[in-house]
Protein backbone atom coordinates (compact mmCIF):
# COMPACT_ATOMS: atom_id res chain seq x y z
CA UNK A 1 0.00 0.00 0.00
CA UNK A 2 1.52 3.37 -1.11
CA UNK A 3 1.96 6.12 1.41
CA UNK A 4 -0.74 8.23 -0.13
CA UNK A 5 -3.02 5.93 0.99
CA UNK A 6 -2.24 5.22 3.96
CA UNK A 7 -0.42 7.82 6.07
CA UNK A 8 2.21 6.97 8.85
CA UNK A 9 -0.01 8.94 11.61
CA UNK A 10 -4.02 9.28 11.09
CA UNK A 11 -6.37 11.07 13.14
CA UNK A 12 -9.86 10.89 12.55
CA UNK A 13 -12.70 12.92 13.64
CA UNK A 14 -10.65 13.17 17.22
CA UNK A 15 -12.18 14.62 20.21
CA UNK A 16 -11.22 14.80 23.83
CA UNK A 17 -13.29 15.58 26.70
CA UNK A 18 -11.84 16.30 29.75
CA UNK A 19 -13.61 16.13 33.16
CA UNK A 20 -16.89 14.76 34.24
CA UNK A 21 -20.46 15.96 34.96
CA UNK A 22 -20.75 19.78 34.29
CA UNK A 23 -17.28 20.40 34.58
CA UNK A 24 -16.55 19.30 31.08
CA UNK A 25 -14.09 20.28 29.05
CA UNK A 26 -14.20 19.87 25.14
CA UNK A 27 -10.31 20.61 24.75
CA UNK A 28 -9.65 19.39 21.11
CA UNK A 29 -12.79 18.76 18.64
CA UNK A 30 -12.85 16.41 15.13
CA UNK A 31 -9.55 16.55 14.69
CA UNK A 32 -8.74 15.21 10.92
CA UNK A 33 -4.89 15.30 10.40
CA UNK A 34 -2.93 12.98 7.99
CA UNK A 35 1.21 12.91 8.26
CA UNK A 36 3.08 10.69 6.06
CA UNK A 37 6.38 8.79 7.09
CA UNK A 38 8.85 11.23 7.38
CA UNK A 39 7.26 14.60 7.43
CA UNK A 40 7.94 17.04 9.88
CA UNK A 41 4.36 18.55 10.93
CA UNK A 42 3.99 21.74 13.06
CA UNK A 43 0.89 22.71 15.32
CA UNK A 44 0.50 26.14 15.96
CA UNK A 45 -1.88 27.92 17.60
CA UNK A 46 -2.99 30.16 21.20
CA UNK A 47 -1.99 29.21 24.15
CA UNK A 48 -5.11 26.59 25.65
CA UNK A 49 -5.88 25.26 22.33
CA UNK A 50 -4.95 21.73 22.75
CA UNK A 51 -1.54 21.53 21.29
CA UNK A 52 -0.37 19.43 24.10
CA UNK A 53 -3.18 17.48 24.53
CA UNK A 54 -2.90 16.29 20.21
CA UNK A 55 0.73 15.20 21.33
CA UNK A 56 -0.73 12.86 24.34
CA UNK A 57 -3.62 11.43 21.85
CA UNK A 58 -1.13 11.13 19.06
CA UNK A 59 1.21 8.99 21.79
CA UNK A 60 -1.86 7.14 23.52
CA UNK A 61 -1.08 8.58 26.42
CA UNK A 62 -4.79 9.74 26.64
CA UNK A 63 -7.87 7.93 24.79
CA UNK A 64 -9.48 9.81 22.86
CA UNK A 65 -13.35 11.17 23.22
CA UNK A 66 -14.71 10.14 20.13
CA UNK A 67 -12.92 9.27 16.84
CA UNK A 68 -9.71 7.11 16.55
CA UNK A 69 -5.49 7.58 16.01
CA UNK A 70 -4.03 5.12 13.88
CA UNK A 71 -0.45 4.89 14.26
CA UNK A 72 1.70 2.68 11.29
CA UNK A 73 -1.45 1.43 10.32
CA UNK A 74 -2.93 0.23 14.21
CA UNK A 75 -5.69 2.23 16.13
CA UNK A 76 -3.81 3.14 19.02
CA UNK A 77 -5.84 2.49 22.18
CA UNK A 78 -2.26 2.47 24.74
CA UNK A 79 0.77 3.76 24.64
CA UNK A 80 2.65 3.31 22.01
CA UNK A 81 5.95 2.20 22.35
CA UNK A 82 9.71 3.51 21.56
CA UNK A 83 8.48 7.04 20.67
CA UNK A 84 10.80 10.03 21.50
CA UNK A 85 9.92 12.74 23.59
CA UNK A 86 11.42 15.92 24.42
CA UNK A 87 8.96 18.86 26.73
CA UNK A 88 10.24 22.68 26.96
CA UNK A 89 11.37 21.30 30.19
CA UNK A 90 14.19 19.32 29.49
CA UNK A 91 13.53 16.79 32.58
CA UNK A 92 16.77 14.90 32.54
CA UNK A 93 17.54 12.79 35.61
CA UNK A 94 19.55 14.55 38.28
CA UNK A 95 20.86 11.61 39.36
CA UNK A 96 22.42 10.10 36.04
CA UNK A 97 25.13 11.70 34.52
CA UNK A 98 24.33 13.78 30.92
CA UNK A 99 26.03 10.44 29.02
CA UNK A 100 23.62 8.20 31.24
CA UNK A 101 20.36 10.07 30.23
CA UNK A 102 21.13 10.04 26.61
CA UNK A 103 21.21 6.32 26.97
CA UNK A 104 18.07 6.11 29.06
CA UNK A 105 16.14 4.83 25.99
CA UNK A 106 18.51 2.18 25.54
CA UNK A 107 18.01 0.88 28.46
CA UNK A 108 13.73 0.41 27.88
CA UNK A 109 13.29 0.01 23.92
CA UNK A 110 13.99 -2.97 22.28
CA UNK A 111 16.05 -3.93 20.63
CA UNK A 112 18.49 -2.14 22.10
CA UNK A 113 17.53 -3.03 25.56
CA UNK A 114 18.20 -6.75 24.67
CA UNK A 115 21.77 -6.30 23.47
CA UNK A 116 22.87 -3.60 25.56
CA UNK A 117 24.49 -5.36 27.51
CA UNK A 118 26.65 -7.14 24.95
CA UNK A 119 26.99 -3.98 22.75
CA UNK A 120 27.10 -1.48 25.52
CA UNK A 121 30.69 -0.09 24.41
CA UNK A 122 28.58 0.97 20.92
CA UNK A 123 26.01 2.49 22.34
CA UNK A 124 28.43 4.51 24.58
CA UNK A 125 30.12 5.60 21.18
CA UNK A 126 26.84 6.19 19.92
CA UNK A 127 25.54 8.56 22.89
CA UNK A 128 29.15 10.43 22.62
CA UNK A 129 28.54 10.46 18.69
CA UNK A 130 25.04 12.28 19.11
CA UNK A 131 26.07 14.26 22.00
CA UNK A 132 29.06 15.84 19.64
CA UNK A 133 26.87 16.53 16.89
CA UNK A 134 24.60 19.12 18.91
CA UNK A 135 27.57 20.37 20.44
CA UNK A 136 28.06 18.88 23.79
CA UNK A 137 31.09 16.39 22.79
CA UNK A 138 33.22 16.17 26.41
CA UNK A 139 30.36 17.05 28.36
CA UNK A 140 28.65 13.29 28.89
CA UNK A 141 30.38 12.61 32.02
CA UNK A 142 28.94 15.82 33.69
CA UNK A 143 25.90 16.46 35.35
CA UNK A 144 22.63 17.69 33.88
CA UNK A 145 22.72 20.65 36.73
CA UNK A 146 26.51 21.04 35.87
CA UNK A 147 24.89 22.34 32.39
CA UNK A 148 23.26 25.38 31.15
CA UNK A 149 20.07 25.51 29.89
CA UNK A 150 20.23 25.44 26.34
CA UNK A 151 23.02 22.41 26.95
CA UNK A 152 20.11 20.48 29.06
CA UNK A 153 17.66 20.85 25.84
CA UNK A 154 20.40 19.65 23.99
CA UNK A 155 21.12 16.34 25.77
CA UNK A 156 17.18 16.10 25.80
CA UNK A 157 17.06 16.04 22.02
CA UNK A 158 19.70 13.38 21.82
CA UNK A 159 17.58 11.52 24.59
CA UNK A 160 14.55 11.90 22.65
CA UNK A 161 16.29 10.14 19.32
CA UNK A 162 18.91 8.32 20.16
CA UNK A 163 17.00 4.86 19.46
CA UNK A 164 15.97 6.29 16.30
CA UNK A 165 12.17 6.14 17.15
CA UNK A 166 10.35 6.65 14.28
CA UNK A 167 7.33 8.97 15.71
CA UNK A 168 9.42 12.05 17.78
CA UNK A 169 7.30 13.96 19.24
CA UNK A 170 8.43 17.86 20.33
CA UNK A 171 6.35 19.72 22.77
CA UNK A 172 7.63 23.34 22.93
CA UNK A 173 11.40 22.07 23.23
CA UNK A 174 12.80 25.26 22.51
CA UNK A 175 10.85 27.43 24.23
CA UNK A 176 12.40 28.51 27.26
CA UNK A 177 15.16 29.46 25.60
CA UNK A 178 17.15 32.98 24.26
CA UNK A 179 16.60 33.44 20.82
CA UNK A 180 20.24 32.76 19.83
CA UNK A 181 20.60 29.21 21.45
CA UNK A 182 16.76 28.81 20.37
CA UNK A 183 17.89 29.35 16.28
CA UNK A 184 21.00 27.35 16.78
CA UNK A 185 19.04 24.45 18.22
CA UNK A 186 16.36 24.74 15.06
CA UNK A 187 19.42 24.21 12.85
CA UNK A 188 20.39 21.29 14.94
CA UNK A 189 16.66 19.92 14.44
CA UNK A 190 16.94 20.44 10.88
CA UNK A 191 19.87 18.23 10.49
CA UNK A 192 19.18 15.88 12.79
CA UNK A 193 15.99 15.11 10.72
CA UNK A 194 17.72 15.37 7.31
CA UNK A 195 19.79 12.49 8.54
CA UNK A 196 17.67 10.02 10.04
CA UNK A 197 14.21 11.17 8.44
CA UNK A 198 12.09 10.46 11.38
CA UNK A 199 8.50 11.51 11.52
CA UNK A 200 8.24 14.40 13.94
CA UNK A 201 5.44 16.65 15.31
CA UNK A 202 6.46 19.86 16.69
CA UNK A 203 4.07 22.02 19.18
CA UNK A 204 5.11 25.16 19.55
CA UNK A 205 3.87 28.97 19.74
CA UNK A 206 6.99 30.19 17.32
CA UNK A 207 5.60 31.18 13.90
CA UNK A 208 8.81 30.73 12.49
CA UNK A 209 9.96 27.96 14.48
CA UNK A 210 7.17 26.36 13.09
CA UNK A 211 7.91 27.52 9.14
CA UNK A 212 11.70 26.78 9.43
CA UNK A 213 11.79 22.95 10.78
CA UNK A 214 8.00 21.83 9.09
CA UNK A 215 6.75 20.87 5.55
CA UNK A 216 3.08 20.97 7.01
CA UNK A 217 2.12 23.38 9.91
CA UNK A 218 -1.39 22.87 11.02
CA UNK A 219 -3.18 26.29 12.70
CA UNK A 220 -5.19 25.17 15.23
CA UNK A 221 -7.98 27.61 17.14
CA UNK A 222 -8.74 28.30 20.55
CA UNK A 223 -10.28 25.55 22.95
CA UNK A 224 -11.97 23.44 21.63
CA UNK A 225 -9.21 22.88 19.46
CA UNK A 226 -9.72 22.39 15.61
CA UNK A 227 -7.62 22.64 12.62
CA UNK A 228 -8.94 26.09 11.29
CA UNK A 229 -5.34 25.94 8.62
CA UNK A 230 -3.51 23.36 7.40
CA UNK A 231 -0.13 24.71 4.85
CA UNK A 232 2.28 23.27 2.94
CA UNK A 233 6.14 24.82 3.41
CA UNK A 234 7.55 24.04 -0.19
CA UNK A 235 10.79 25.94 0.81
CA UNK A 236 13.97 24.05 -0.42
CA UNK A 237 15.90 22.16 2.37
CA UNK A 238 18.31 22.80 4.21
CA UNK A 239 16.60 25.72 5.66
CA UNK A 240 19.15 28.60 7.01
CA UNK A 241 18.29 31.16 9.19
CA UNK A 242 18.53 34.07 6.14
CA UNK A 243 15.94 32.48 4.76
CA UNK A 244 14.00 33.26 8.00
CA UNK A 245 14.37 36.81 6.73
CA UNK A 246 13.50 36.55 2.87
CA UNK A 247 10.31 37.04 1.39
CA UNK A 248 8.80 33.69 0.43
CA UNK A 249 9.38 32.93 4.00
CA UNK A 250 7.65 36.06 5.69
CA UNK A 251 5.33 35.52 3.67
CA UNK A 252 3.98 32.26 4.82
CA UNK A 253 4.40 33.44 8.78
CA UNK A 254 2.58 36.32 7.92
CA UNK A 255 -0.30 34.75 6.40
CA UNK A 256 -0.03 32.06 9.73
CA UNK A 257 -0.04 35.16 12.31
CA UNK A 258 -3.14 36.28 10.58
CA UNK A 259 -5.04 33.09 11.15
CA UNK A 260 -4.36 33.05 14.51
CA UNK A 261 -5.06 37.30 15.47
CA UNK A 262 -8.11 35.92 13.74
CA UNK A 263 -9.11 33.39 15.99
CA UNK A 264 -7.62 34.98 19.30
CA UNK A 265 -10.39 37.45 18.00
CA UNK A 266 -13.16 35.64 17.34
CA UNK B 1 34.70 29.86 52.11
CA UNK B 2 38.21 30.56 53.45
CA UNK B 3 40.57 27.76 55.37
CA UNK B 4 39.71 29.58 59.08
CA UNK B 5 36.02 29.69 58.19
CA UNK B 6 35.75 26.18 57.37
CA UNK B 7 37.89 25.35 60.59
CA UNK B 8 34.74 27.45 62.44
CA UNK B 9 32.13 25.24 60.76
CA UNK B 10 34.18 22.50 62.32
CA UNK B 11 34.46 23.93 65.63
CA UNK B 12 31.46 25.33 65.86
CA UNK B 13 28.97 22.09 67.09
CA UNK B 14 31.77 21.48 69.58
CA UNK B 15 32.13 25.23 71.32
CA UNK B 16 28.19 25.46 71.67
CA UNK B 17 28.02 21.96 72.97
CA UNK B 18 30.45 22.88 75.61
CA UNK B 19 29.05 26.25 76.05
CA UNK B 20 25.97 24.53 77.19
CA UNK B 21 27.33 22.38 79.58
CA UNK B 22 29.55 25.40 80.94
CA UNK B 23 26.54 27.68 81.68
CA UNK B 24 24.59 24.27 83.09
CA UNK B 25 27.58 23.92 85.52
CA UNK B 26 27.83 27.78 86.29
CA UNK B 27 24.05 27.86 86.76
CA UNK B 28 24.05 24.74 89.19
CA UNK B 29 26.89 26.31 91.27
CA UNK B 30 25.20 29.87 91.10
CA UNK B 31 21.81 29.11 91.93
CA UNK B 32 22.72 26.27 94.56
CA UNK B 33 20.35 23.80 92.67
CA UNK B 34 20.02 20.74 94.59
CA UNK B 35 21.15 17.59 93.16
CA UNK B 36 17.98 15.50 92.83
CA UNK B 37 15.96 18.78 90.88
CA UNK B 38 19.27 19.31 88.37
CA UNK B 39 22.36 17.41 88.74
CA UNK B 40 25.41 19.93 87.52
CA UNK B 41 27.42 18.13 84.58
CA UNK B 42 30.10 17.34 86.55
CA UNK B 43 28.22 15.40 89.13
CA UNK B 44 26.75 13.12 86.00
CA UNK B 45 30.46 13.05 84.74
CA UNK B 46 30.91 11.55 88.37
CA UNK B 47 28.32 9.05 88.07
CA UNK B 48 29.39 7.53 84.77
CA UNK B 49 32.94 7.26 85.96
CA UNK B 50 31.68 5.85 88.75
CA UNK B 51 29.11 3.05 86.85
CA UNK B 52 31.22 3.09 83.86
CA UNK B 53 30.50 -1.11 83.33
CA UNK B 54 26.71 -0.84 83.82
CA UNK B 55 26.11 2.34 81.14
CA UNK B 56 28.08 0.51 78.97
CA UNK B 57 26.25 -2.31 79.26
CA UNK B 58 23.06 -0.87 79.01
CA UNK B 59 23.96 1.56 76.33
CA UNK B 60 24.58 -1.39 74.16
CA UNK B 61 21.52 -3.26 74.98
CA UNK B 62 19.68 0.22 74.06
CA UNK B 63 22.25 0.41 70.78
CA UNK B 64 20.86 -3.21 69.94
CA UNK B 65 17.48 -2.99 70.06
CA UNK B 66 16.87 0.54 68.64
CA UNK B 67 19.45 -0.57 65.44
CA UNK B 68 17.59 -3.75 64.81
CA UNK B 69 13.97 -1.63 65.14
CA UNK B 70 15.92 1.04 62.92
CA UNK B 71 16.50 -1.64 60.52
CA UNK B 72 13.09 -3.45 60.36
CA UNK B 73 11.64 0.17 60.03
CA UNK B 74 13.71 1.27 57.32
CA UNK B 75 12.95 -2.74 55.32
CA UNK B 76 8.68 -1.99 56.51
CA UNK B 77 8.64 1.78 55.20
CA UNK B 78 10.62 1.17 52.37
CA UNK B 79 8.38 -1.24 50.70
CA UNK B 80 5.13 0.02 52.40
CA UNK B 81 6.19 3.22 50.89
CA UNK B 82 6.52 2.42 47.60
CA UNK B 83 3.93 0.56 47.78
CA UNK B 84 1.63 3.28 48.65
CA UNK B 85 3.24 5.72 46.78
CA UNK B 86 3.10 3.94 43.45
CA UNK B 87 -0.21 2.98 43.67
CA UNK B 88 -3.18 5.08 44.15
CA UNK B 89 -5.44 2.10 44.54
CA UNK B 90 -3.10 0.56 47.67
CA UNK B 91 -2.78 4.57 48.95
CA UNK B 92 -6.33 4.82 48.86
CA UNK B 93 -6.60 1.74 51.00
CA UNK B 94 -4.20 1.67 52.89
CA UNK B 95 -3.63 5.42 54.35
CA UNK B 96 -6.24 5.83 57.07
CA UNK B 97 -5.52 2.82 58.38
CA UNK B 98 -1.75 3.89 58.71
CA UNK B 99 -2.65 7.11 59.79
CA UNK B 100 -4.46 6.25 62.39
CA UNK B 101 -1.96 3.65 63.54
CA UNK B 102 0.48 6.22 63.40
CA UNK B 103 -1.95 8.39 65.98
CA UNK B 104 -1.85 6.00 68.61
CA UNK B 105 0.71 6.86 71.54
CA UNK B 106 3.15 4.47 70.78
CA UNK B 107 4.01 4.00 75.09
CA UNK B 108 0.46 2.80 74.85
CA UNK B 109 1.62 -0.32 73.29
CA UNK B 110 4.39 -1.09 75.12
CA UNK B 111 1.97 -3.01 77.81
CA UNK B 112 0.41 -4.78 74.32
CA UNK B 113 4.07 -5.82 73.17
CA UNK B 114 4.64 -7.44 76.68
CA UNK B 115 1.57 -9.24 76.79
CA UNK B 116 2.32 -10.52 73.49
CA UNK B 117 6.21 -11.02 74.08
CA UNK B 118 7.11 -10.93 77.44
CA UNK B 119 9.12 -7.99 78.51
CA UNK B 120 12.90 -7.31 77.77
CA UNK B 121 14.70 -6.74 74.23
CA UNK B 122 11.45 -8.24 71.76
CA UNK B 123 8.70 -4.82 73.10
CA UNK B 124 12.19 -2.45 72.59
CA UNK B 125 12.56 -3.56 69.38
CA UNK B 126 8.80 -3.40 68.39
CA UNK B 127 8.55 -0.19 69.97
CA UNK B 128 11.57 1.73 68.07
CA UNK B 129 10.15 -0.14 64.76
CA UNK B 130 7.20 1.14 64.84
CA UNK B 131 7.89 4.92 66.05
CA UNK B 132 10.51 5.03 63.40
CA UNK B 133 8.86 3.63 60.21
CA UNK B 134 6.01 6.05 59.58
CA UNK B 135 8.70 8.82 58.65
CA UNK B 136 10.36 6.24 56.04
CA UNK B 137 6.95 4.92 54.74
CA UNK B 138 5.46 8.73 54.21
CA UNK B 139 8.72 10.09 52.42
CA UNK B 140 9.28 7.03 50.26
CA UNK B 141 6.05 7.57 48.96
CA UNK B 142 5.69 11.31 48.23
CA UNK B 143 9.42 11.10 46.45
CA UNK B 144 7.52 8.61 44.13
CA UNK B 145 4.33 9.94 44.32
CA UNK B 146 6.39 13.51 42.96
CA UNK B 147 7.77 12.45 40.07
CA UNK B 148 7.04 14.87 37.32
CA UNK B 149 4.27 13.70 34.92
CA UNK B 150 6.68 14.86 32.00
CA UNK B 151 9.33 12.28 33.24
CA UNK B 152 6.25 9.54 33.70
CA UNK B 153 5.58 10.22 29.97
CA UNK B 154 8.49 9.86 28.74
CA UNK B 155 9.18 6.71 30.10
CA UNK B 156 5.55 5.23 29.24
CA UNK B 157 5.91 6.39 25.62
CA UNK B 158 9.44 4.37 25.53
CA UNK B 159 7.21 1.26 26.51
CA UNK B 160 8.63 1.53 29.94
CA UNK B 161 6.84 -0.98 31.63
CA UNK B 162 5.30 0.12 36.04
CA UNK B 163 8.42 -1.46 37.13
CA UNK B 164 10.80 -0.01 34.61
CA UNK B 165 9.02 3.42 35.39
CA UNK B 166 9.67 2.54 39.18
CA UNK B 167 13.45 1.26 38.69
CA UNK B 168 13.96 4.33 36.56
CA UNK B 169 12.98 6.72 37.75
CA UNK B 170 10.41 6.51 41.08
CA UNK B 171 13.02 5.03 43.28
CA UNK B 172 16.20 6.89 42.30
CA UNK B 173 13.49 10.25 42.84
CA UNK B 174 12.75 9.24 46.11
CA UNK B 175 16.20 8.39 47.46
CA UNK B 176 16.65 11.83 49.04
CA UNK B 177 13.24 11.45 50.93
CA UNK B 178 14.41 8.49 51.96
CA UNK B 179 17.30 9.50 53.53
CA UNK B 180 16.38 12.65 55.12
CA UNK B 181 13.61 10.45 56.98
CA UNK B 182 16.39 8.67 58.21
CA UNK B 183 17.64 11.46 59.91
CA UNK B 184 14.47 11.20 61.44
CA UNK B 185 13.56 7.75 62.18
CA UNK B 186 17.07 7.31 63.59
CA UNK B 187 16.12 9.57 66.42
CA UNK B 188 12.65 8.46 67.05
CA UNK B 189 13.91 4.63 67.10
CA UNK B 190 15.81 5.61 70.32
CA UNK B 191 12.84 7.33 71.91
CA UNK B 192 11.00 3.89 71.07
CA UNK B 193 12.94 1.83 72.56
CA UNK B 194 14.02 3.62 75.95
CA UNK B 195 10.29 4.51 76.31
CA UNK B 196 9.86 0.72 76.06
CA UNK B 197 12.98 -0.44 78.70
CA UNK B 198 11.54 2.67 81.24
CA UNK B 199 8.23 0.42 81.10
CA UNK B 200 9.15 -3.00 80.68
CA UNK B 201 12.66 -4.34 80.65
CA UNK B 202 15.42 -5.98 82.54
CA UNK B 203 18.40 -4.13 81.13
CA UNK B 204 19.02 -1.35 78.74
CA UNK B 205 19.61 2.23 79.50
CA UNK B 206 15.72 3.63 80.08
CA UNK B 207 15.59 0.93 82.48
CA UNK B 208 19.25 2.02 84.14
CA UNK B 209 17.40 5.41 84.22
CA UNK B 210 14.15 3.93 86.14
CA UNK B 211 16.43 2.15 88.93
CA UNK B 212 18.54 5.10 89.24
CA UNK B 213 15.75 7.40 90.13
CA UNK B 214 13.66 5.18 92.19
CA UNK B 215 17.18 5.53 94.31
CA UNK B 216 16.82 8.96 94.01
CA UNK B 217 20.43 8.82 91.80
CA UNK B 218 19.48 11.80 89.56
CA UNK B 219 23.22 12.11 88.36
CA UNK B 220 22.76 8.70 87.04
CA UNK B 221 19.42 9.45 85.13
CA UNK B 222 20.90 12.30 83.75
CA UNK B 223 23.90 9.95 82.79
CA UNK B 224 21.71 7.73 81.01
CA UNK B 225 19.83 10.63 78.94
CA UNK B 226 23.57 11.70 77.81
CA UNK B 227 24.39 8.47 76.34
CA UNK B 228 20.89 8.35 74.49
CA UNK B 229 21.62 11.63 73.39
CA UNK B 230 25.43 11.29 72.08
CA UNK B 231 24.41 7.92 70.86
CA UNK B 232 21.09 9.60 68.93
CA UNK B 233 23.94 12.36 67.69
CA UNK B 234 26.26 9.56 66.60
CA UNK B 235 23.65 7.71 64.74
CA UNK B 236 22.39 10.65 62.83
CA UNK B 237 25.75 11.77 61.90
CA UNK B 238 26.14 8.32 60.50
CA UNK B 239 22.74 8.33 58.59
CA UNK B 240 23.84 11.86 57.12
CA UNK B 241 26.90 10.78 55.67
CA UNK B 242 25.39 7.98 54.10
CA UNK B 243 22.81 10.26 52.70
CA UNK B 244 25.54 12.50 51.04
CA UNK B 245 27.38 9.92 50.05
CA UNK B 246 24.20 7.95 48.37
CA UNK B 247 22.56 11.07 46.77
CA UNK B 248 25.24 13.40 45.80
CA UNK B 249 23.23 14.89 43.14
CA UNK B 250 20.23 16.09 45.62
CA UNK B 251 22.90 18.70 47.17
CA UNK B 252 23.90 20.14 43.78
CA UNK B 253 27.10 21.89 43.95
CA UNK B 254 27.33 25.48 42.18
CA UNK B 255 29.73 24.40 40.00
CA UNK B 256 27.39 25.94 37.09
CA UNK B 257 28.99 25.62 33.63
CA UNK B 258 28.16 29.38 31.80
CA UNK B 259 27.09 29.18 27.94
CA UNK B 260 24.76 27.45 25.99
Amino acid sequence: MGEAAQPFVDLRGVSLVYGQGDEQILAVESLDIQIAKGEFVAVVGPSGCGKSTLMKLVTGLLPPSAGAVFVGGDRVSKPIRGVGMAFQNSILMPWRTTLDNVMLPLEIVEPYKRELRRERAKYIARAEQLLASVGLGGFGARFPWQLSGGMQQRANLCRSIIHEPGLLMLDEPFGALDAFTREELWAIMQQLWLDKRFTAVLVTHDLREAVYLADTVYVMSKRPGRVILRKQVDLPRPRTLEMTFEPGFVEIVHELREMIVEVRLS
Amino acid sequence: MNASNRQMQILMPWLVTVAMFLVWEVACRLFNVPQFILPAPSKIIGAMSEYPVPIMQNALQTLFTTVIGFVLAIAAGLLLGLAVGASTLVYNGLYPLLIAFNSIPKVALVPVFVIWFGIGTVPAILTAFIISFFPILVNVATGLATIEPEMRDVLRSLGASKLEVLTKAGIPRSLPYLFASLKIAITLAFVGSVISETVAANDGIGHLMLTASSRFDVPLVFAGLVVVAAMGVALYAICAAFERRMTRWAFRGSELISGG
